[in-house]
């Protein structure tokens, strides 16, 4: 009972985690239907520019929940920029060619990113200077840390967050009227170049957050990171509806908490024909048999609301 | 505006392609080799240039330990040229073709093929088993000798090729010597097993698990991650329900690391032990203060034991640094084609391989000579401890240390 309560405590954290991730995916499908493979990247980006603040600020004297801010904030805003810079650069160029171009675009960008990130943090897998003590609680013996509690309780703030942006404030509603139909909103004075903008920065952040929060819960970043957690997440949007908000969060979430019980218990299951080597097929499975009754995901509609 | 599709069919595409794109993507720059200036000499003798290939992932989770070997080879390069050898009459200037394999065993037939392609004479490589075996059958075919530093699964030797060669004892003495040291020394009774799935580590981990079951002790568990896994904490959860007394890992120190961490912070008390892979100065950075304690072995001496060791070590070091775990080894990979080709006389592989299988080498890492097989004789094991942050010898078994050692090289 303790190893099953352990393994979702391991994966609830996980799930936290993609399901930011998979903000970002969903969000930017769901207005203008561009699956950004580089999102991944942008996450990276995020975890590795909060590691320089933290460093260059680590011998400075102030506290350390302070530099851990500062760090964030300084990596949130770079991934906003960089959102933005992918945005105007990479893809509003290819807003009307076929789409499959931007998605090569996106893949184009996403080794792009990771090059650049090679050459500035080089390949060495870079450890990321602990600033929160790490304090471990004991409950029904399962243990969990101060970094899992704050890394679940700032991802249900953040999603709390942007569920309030989009539903109750003006350019949250012009992200939806752009979801709709960017022609009529266009057609209402929705400036869409912004809302799309706006679309790509706002992931962006959620990415730059989740990567502090790997960074932090690893305590290691590197410079591949990005393309494995962003390929989960994407998984985890797809698994909710890729496109719908409340179906990337319970997307993430689910997968997270797959996974740590598929790779616990698959040994078992199978009388040990299947290894914890196999504990992603458990994820894929459940992808592929949510896919085969519901096409569009567990929260997918077949049109309209899509942000 | 019909962006409604059925997501399903764009996933698989869109993963197939970003897969695609990954398997690709090579780097540009640090691969080229970089001519030694040693051998711009003035030349009145008439000058030939031999191409030495080296392979490791100069790219991914351990590239750090593919750019050692590669400065290893590198240095080995430079001294060679530094000494003007003559064959045929010739001044000879080595040039290293630095290729990275992402420690992808596809990839590593590529560029397998790439360096046979170049008309290299011998290749220093590759960095993984799991990359070495599959490129070592297109080397056999070109005729090609090659020498694995790193290459520690027994299979790679046993494949009847006349190709292949190691300078490094391999896993079946490693394993042995893992598993009989947590048995015996550690008293271990249960053990729990971790391997990531590579040749390496799981051929490492098999010899493990054979010696613990020999010395009495039960395995409790046998977990795989993968080789570029960040979180153990599912597989680690369901070890700590079999409470073993010592865990072995099967793997690199890039994943060593951050499972420490885990063990840790899941509170596990089990003793950490692992293989070559993971008994790098890396993986204490990794880590951090979850290393104390941890059990490691290296396949080969401990860098400042090495017989000739010392004058590497401060060479390296000031050229590029901490001396990762291999970058020994991959020198002495290159000195020992080198010297079959200088007996020899000719650097066309037809005529030197006979030679490199009767080398008789004194190197930094002791003395090279190789069984029928390619195996290296008398391979030495050595089990470290860290300690303080540090590595430290517990022991050494095998090896041509003894009375050729030099003192104690400093950090």
């Amino acid at each position: 009972m303790d190893t099953l309560l352990q393994q979702l405590i391991n994966g609830l954290t996980l799930g936290a985690v993609y399901a930011l991730v998979a903000l970002g995916y969903t969000m930017v499908y769901g207005i203008i239907g561009l699956i950004n493979f580089a999102h991944g990247e942008v996450v990276m980006i995020g975890t590795m520019v909060a590691f320089t603040v933290i460093v260059f600020l680590a011998g400075s004297g102030m506290p350390p929940l302070v530099i851990l801010g500062i760090g964030l904030l300084v990596a949130v805003a770079a991934c906003m920029v960089l959102g933005w810079a992918l945005e105007r650069i990479a893809y509003r160029p290819l807003r009307h060619a076929p789409r499959l171009t931007p998605l090569i675009t996106a893949i184009g960008m996403s080794i792009v990113l990771q090059n650049v990130a090679m050459i500035i943090w080089g390949r060495n897998y870079i450890t990321f200077p602990p600033m929160i003590h790490k304090e471990i609680y004991e409950l029904g013996g399962a243990s969990f840390t101060n970094v899992q509690v704050a890394i679940v309780c700032l991802a249900a703030l953040v999603m709390l967050g942007l569920t309030y942006l989009v539903q109750r404030t003006r350019i949250g509603m012009a992200m939806r009227a752009t979801a709709e139909n960017q022609q009529v909103a266009l057609l209402m004075g929705v400036d869409i170049n912004r809302v799309i903008a706006m679309a790509f920065v706002i992931g962006s952040a959620l990415g730059a957050l989740a990567g502090c929060m790997v960074g932090s819960y690893y305590e290691i970043a590197h410079y591949q990171m990005g393309f494995m957690l962003g390929l989960k997440a994407f998984t985890a949007a797809v698994l909710g509806g890729i496109g719908n908000m409340a179906g990337a969060m319970a997307g993430g979430l689910l997968l997270g908490v797959i996974e740590a019980l598929g790779a616990g218990y698959i040994g078992d299951l199978t009388g040990d024909f299947l290894g914890s080597h196999y504990q992603d097929i458990f994820a894929f499975i459940v992808l592929i048999i949510v896919l085969m009754f519901r096409p569009s995901g567990l929260f997918g509609e077949r049109t309209g609301d899509r942000a | 505006m019909n962006h409604v599709r059925i997501p399903g069919v764009l996933v698989v595409l869109a993963a197939s392609v970003a897969l695609i794109g990954c398997g690709k993507k090579e780097e540009p720059k640090a691969a080229a080799p970089a001519p030694a200036p040693a051998a711009a000499a003035p030349a009145p003798k008439p000058e030939m240039v031999v191409k030495i290939g080296h392979v490791a992932p100069l790219t991914g989770p351990i590239a750090h330990l593919g750019k050692d070997n590669e400065n290893g080879a590198r240095l080995a390069v430079e001294d060679a040229n530094a000494k003007k050898l003559e064959i045929d009459g010739k001044v000879v200037k080595f040039e290293l073709l630095g290729e990275d394999d992402q420690a992808d065993p596809k990839t590593g037939t590529v560029v397998a093929q790439k360096l046979v392609d170049a008309k290299v004479a011998g290749v220093v490589g590759h960095l993984n088993s799991g990359t070495t075996i599959p490129a070592s059958a297109i080397y056999n075919q070109a005729g090609l000798p090659q020498i694995s530093p790193s290459a520690t699964n027994p299979k790679y030797t046993q494949q009847g090729f006349n190709t292949t060669f190691r300078v490094m004892a391999n896993d079946i003495q490693q394993g042995s010597v893992v598993g009989s040291y947590a048995v015996k020394d550690m008293g271990a009774k249960k053990v729990a097993i971790i391997d990531d799935r590579t040749a390496y580590g799981q051929g490492l981990a098999d010899e493990v698990e054979k010696a613990a079951k020999a010395g009495g002790a039960t395995i409790v568990a046998r977990e795989f991650t993968n080789d570029k896994a960040t979180d153990f904490k599912a597989i680690l959860t369901k070890i700590k329900a079999k409470n073993p007394d010592v865990i072995f890992l099967g793997g690199m120190d890039a994943v060593g690391g951050p499972m420490l961490k885990q063990i840790k912070e899941l509170g596990i008390k089990a003793k950490f032990t692992t293989g070559d892979g993971g008994c790098s100065p890396e993986l204490i950075k990794l880590a951090g203060p979850a290393s104390e304690g941890v059990i490691c072995t290296q396949a080969g001496l401990p860098v400042d034991k090495l017989p000739n060791g010392q004058k590497f070590v401060e060479d390296f070091t000031k050229k590029y640094g901490q001396i990762q775990i291999y970058s020994p080894y991959s020198y002495d990979a290159v000195m020992v084609l080198v010297d079959a080709m200088k007996r020899a006389n000719s650097a066309d592989p037809v005529k030197y391989l006979p030679e490199v299988g009767k080398t008789s080498y004194d190197g930094v890492t002791g003395k090279v000579e190789f069984d029928e097989k390619g195996d290296i004789k008398n391979g030495a094991i050595t089990v470290f401890e860290i300690k303080d942050g540090k590595l430290v010898t517990l022991k050494s078994e095998g090896g041509t240390a003894g009375a050729a050692a030099a003192p104690e090289a400093k950090k």
